[in-house]
């Protein structure tokens, strides 16, 4: 391992950089001649457009031009679009309504941009947007998923807000099972509507080179070359050659910067027009309205447990709020990244899953750390928990005479698990929760006026997004391998160009560790170089838990071919056959002997090319790979929560937090705890805390941080980490992936310890201190306040 | 349009600016300090600390024409340009207490204020509660807890540069 190598707990390079204020985020770049956009937007969730009156803005001073959704379809922009084919039961493909970047006609919900205001400064434009007149014909909205089958149709294309009616495993089976099952536990369950509010609000500026007809635009993107993709591709803006994205620091994403938004098709299209640069940053009440937002799934999930609490089957049926357009990747959340999770730890012999994906006047909802696995893992979890206590069977031990216990194991829902050991991380996490001395603490809590609940959440994930055939067959529009290329210096230093981007994941640290110990070359010595389109060839991003098993395992495969090329250089170097060179630590051997030559003298023998002709080698040092993994990889883990609830406020104090995860291997101990630590925050944000509303109008009512509750440092507890082992049998690092596992297990076991303390399952997400004292009111009258 | 004249990061500036015109935004684009950040437009997150006079404030709710005359202190203030970094600065890096790093300068001014008021020795509880002005969406806040712990006990060891004024 050594103090910088994989497994060590590196300190980030990254760091120096935003500890000193010098880190450059999109907001941050400043180009030449630089306008400043803001974007006019429809304040009604539905609405037929009558007229656009721009005049008085127009006038206004420092204002450059103000376009309208008319120009844009004049000028033959396409519009956006959802990247994976769902098809529903009755195998008619998926209902995708047109989505132009700037509305055309009609406005499908609060924030949807109707025009756009190119001013001098932001003030200027702020003030010239507020004098664009548009005249509405408001039409009556629906924002709740449960009711807007029966609501005013939003998109032509989609009778009843129907998007699709979705399903996944055997019916008939599953219905055997659960009638001649000895228990059936029944719940509904609401998974709330969250936004992601990364720190850093969105943002792109766009510059547009007439010299050369070329389109520059930098982005808060986790994923720059699949924007180019998309923009060149299906927006029809320019070329993909002639599209440069660049992606700099990015301050947070957690999904929400994947897709492609309308803002950054606007800024390209205006920058062209114009023929100057165009910068627009969100602010938060925007970042609000218009980022994805997360989850909104209202579910009645059913599981069948015969006499000895061995699960038979479960069975959930899904309304899932896609919001008003399908965005970039919508369709896979409530399907593909959900319904195969149901089987969660356990052997359930049958599972089946209907989904019915919804549009509503609501902001688009798409992935959110996570995406479909949180919502998996809170009705499979919250199934057992309560099945446990209606059986009155510990719920450990429940869980354990489910878990499945041998691999490779086919689930009833496509997905194989290849390896784990889920009663290894219960074991850990319950000595580590010291469960056996929960019943004192609750006593004592008792005598101190206070109910103390502990929870579980053995959780399952499937990440390291993924095969390229196989979502490819399921859907998908694009494959999900990632790129590497190793550029080895003459010098003898080395660049990785990666297709990942790390927006707080501290890639350049982790990636270097690797290469490090692998090269036997100093950590300082490489240098990780990621988010531009012209300097990196093309890639998928970051995001599902990929960078470590899908991104490191492309740098494993171009390291394998610059250990084999620096072979060959050495063999000449060395004057012996290439099959007797070794390769150790950082220095090539000629097997048997003492001759030897370092890596940085092979590397400058690689461009010299003087002991080789060019007949028998290609001079240089430089691979690249394109690697496509074999399966998803599947983190599991245990988390335990324990609470203090107070009978008199409803408020509850998180008194314990244990995680135990099982990620494979390790690059970097402090990092992968970090991210831990911060999915465990934002699960329990959404358990206790945060929850978007709107009103029967479609206003969006949590529209700030005022009112929607972002946790802060005094809402959370220490967390106890733990971590547990089973290599990932698919990539050659055995890396399983660890960023969303946090966010994914946590609500359940928020919620578990909150319902075991009161005393009832009645109780919804968000569970604020008003909701639990409410739930306690109508369970035990006489003992709440 | 007014124009305004204050001291920044030791240097003195001065700027034609709009009555509206918010410091932070004074900071980023007349001065190009853009290490302070925009995070929201409720005065909610705190990714826009600065120290005004010495006391942290969110320059997102302050005019840049308040500042007439004042000191100002911006994270790029905090170490000499090739010195060594702040030793709250330090204790960010070396307890992994940033991620992305956009709260991160609005949160190391802010702990240095905590300093300031609370002294030295400080417990996870003051910590959680003073830091009600911050949010932080990647960290989960436990290493942030930690590094503030640190840094602060690095401060009271003394040396250069121990409170930004």
């Amino acid at each position: 391992m050594g103090a910088t190598g994989i497994g060590a707990a590196v300190r980030r390079k990254e760091d120096f950089r935003f500890i000193t204020g010098k880190g450059q985020y999109t907001d941050d770049v400043v180009r030449p001649g630089e306008t400043r956009a803001v974007f006019v937007r429809s304040p009604h969730a539905h609405a037929k457009i009558k007229t656009i009156d721009i005049s008085t803005a127009k006038s206004l001073p420092g204002v450059v031009a103000i376009l309208t959704g008319a120009e844009l379809a004049n000028d033959k922009i396409g519009n956006l679009i959802c990247g994976w084919m769902i098809h529903s039961k009755d195998g008619t493909p998926m209902k995708m309504a047109p989505h132009p970047a700037l509305a055309s006609g009609k406005v499908n919900y609060v924030g949807d941009a109707v025009a756009v205001v190119i001013a001098e400064t932001l003030a200027q434009a702020r003030d010239a947007a507020e004098k664009v007149k548009v005249d509405y014909d408001v039409l009556p909205a629906v924002t709740d998923p449960a009711k807007t089958k029966a609501g005013p149709q939003i998109h032509e294309v989609a009778p009843k807000n129907t998007i699709y009616e979705w399903h996944l495993g055997d019916a008939k089976a599953t219905e055997a099972a659960f009638s001649s099952a000895k228990h059936v536990t029944r719940l509904d369950i609401i998974n709330n509507r969250l936004v992601p509010n990364a720190m850093e609000p969105r943002a792109a500026l766009a510059e547009y080179d007439a010299g050369t007809d070329g389109l520059t635009l930098w982005n808060t993107s986790q994923n720059p070359h699949v924007a180019r993709l998309v923009i060149a591709a299906f927006v029809g803006m320019a070329p993909e050659h002639k599209l440069r994205v660049i992606a700099p620091d990015v301050g947070g994403g957690f999904g929400s910067k994947i897709f492609i938004y309308p803002e950054e098709v606007v800024c390209l299209w205006a920058a062209r027009k114009i023929q100057r640069p165009v910068k627009w940053t969100a602010d938060r009440s925007e970042s609000f309205l218009t980022d994805a937002h997360g989850r909104d799934h209202v579910t009645h999930a059913e599981l069948a447990l015969d006499v000895n609490g061995r699960i038979l089957a479960l069975r959930a049926k899904t309304i899932a709020n896609l919001g008003a357009y399908m965005s970039t990747f919508s369709s896979s959340v409530p399907t593909y990244l959900y319904g195969t999770l149901l089987s969660g730890q356990y052997d359930i012999p049958q599972i089946y899953c209907e989904v019915d994906a919804v549009y509503t006047n609501t902001t688009p909802v798409d992935a959110y750390r996570g995406a479909g696995r949180p919502e998996a893992t809170f009705v499979v979890e919250r199934l057992v928990e309560v099945a446990a206590r209606q059986l009155e069977i510990d719920p450990a031990d429940l869980r354990r005479r489910n878990f499945i216990k041998s691999f490779p194991h086919q689930t009833p829902v496509i997905m194989a698990y290849d390896a784990g050991d889920y009663n290894a991380s219960l074991r850990k996490a319950l000595e580590l929760a010291d469960v056996k001395g929960f019943n004192k603490r609750k006593r004592e809590s008792a005598r101190h006026g206070k109910l103390r609940g502990l929870g579980y959440s053995t959780y399952i994930e499937a990440c390291g997004l993924a095969p390229s055939q196989a979502v490819g067959s399921l859907g998908a529009g694009v494959g999900l391998w990632e790129s590497a290329e190793v550029r080895v210096n003459p010098t003898g230093s080395v660049e990785v160009l990666t297709g990942s981007h790390a927006h707080g994941q501290g890639h350049e640290t982790t990636f270097a560790q690797l290469v490090s110990e692998r090269l036997g070359i100093p950590f300082e010595s490489v240098s990780i170089v990621h988010g531009d389109t012209d300097k990196v060839q093309f890639g998928m991003g970051t995001y599902g838990s990929r960078s470590g098993a899908v991104g490191m395992t492309a740098i494993v495969k171009a390291l394998d071919k610059i250990e084999a090329k620096a072979k060959k250089v050495a063999a000449f170097m060395l004057e012996a056959a290439e099959g007797d060179i070794e390769f150790k630590d950082g220095k090539f051997t000629v097997a048997g002997t003492d001759k030897s030559a370092a890596f940085g003298d092979v590397a400058l023998n690689a461009y010299i090319a003087h002991k080789f002709s060019g007949a028998e080698l290609e001079p240089g040092l430089k691979e690249t790979s394109f690697y496509d993994p074999t399966n998803f990889t599947f983190p599991a883990g245990c988390h335990i929560c324990e609470v203090e609830v107070d009978v008199d406020t409803g408020k509850t104090e998180i008194v314990n937090w244990t995680a135990v995860d099982d990620f494979g291997t390790v690059i970097n101990p402090m990092i992968v705890e970090g991210q831990v630590h911060g999915g465990i925050a934002q699960g329990i944000g959404q358990a206790l805390l945060e929850g978007a509303v709107y009103d029967k109008d479609g206003q969006l009512v949590t529209g700030s941080m005022m009112d929607y509750t972002m946790p802060r440092a005094h809402d959370l507890p220490s967390f106890h980490i733990g971590l547990t082992e089973t290599k990932s049998p698919s990539n050659p690092l055995g890396i399983k992936g660890c960023g969303e596992a946090g966010a994914i297990a946590s609500p359940a076991a928020v919620i578990n310890a909150i319902t075991d303390a009161i005393g009832t399952e009645e109780l919804a997400m968000p569970a604020t201190a008003n909701a639990v004292w409410a739930a306690l009111k109508r369970a035990r009258p006489r003992q709440a306040a | 349009m007014p124009a305004v004249s204050m001291t920044v990061n030791g240097k003195a500036v001065s700027g034609d600016v709009e009555a509206r015109t918010l410091l932070v935004q004074f900071l980023r684009e007349n001065l190009r300090l853009t290490g302070t950040h925009v995070g929201c437009d409720t005065s909610q997150c705190g990714a826009c600390v600065v120290h005004i006079d010495g006391i942290a404030t969110k320059s997102c709710t302050t005019l840049a024409l308040q500042c007439e005359g004042a000191k100002v202190t911006t994270i790029e203030g905090l170490a000499e340009p090739n010195g060594p970094l702040h030793p709250m600065q330090e204790a960010f890096r070396e307890h992994h207490g940033l991620q992305c790093g956009f709260c991160t300068p609005g949160m190391i001014m802010a702990a240095l204020d905590i300093v300031r008021r609370r002294g030295n020795d400080l417990d996870e509880h003051t910590i959680r509660e003073q830091l009600d002005g911050n949010i932080c969406r990647c960290t989960g806040y436990h290493n942030i807890v930690k590094a503030i712990a640190a840094g602060a006990k690095a401060m009271a060891k003394g040396g250069a540069h121990q409170a930004a004024e």
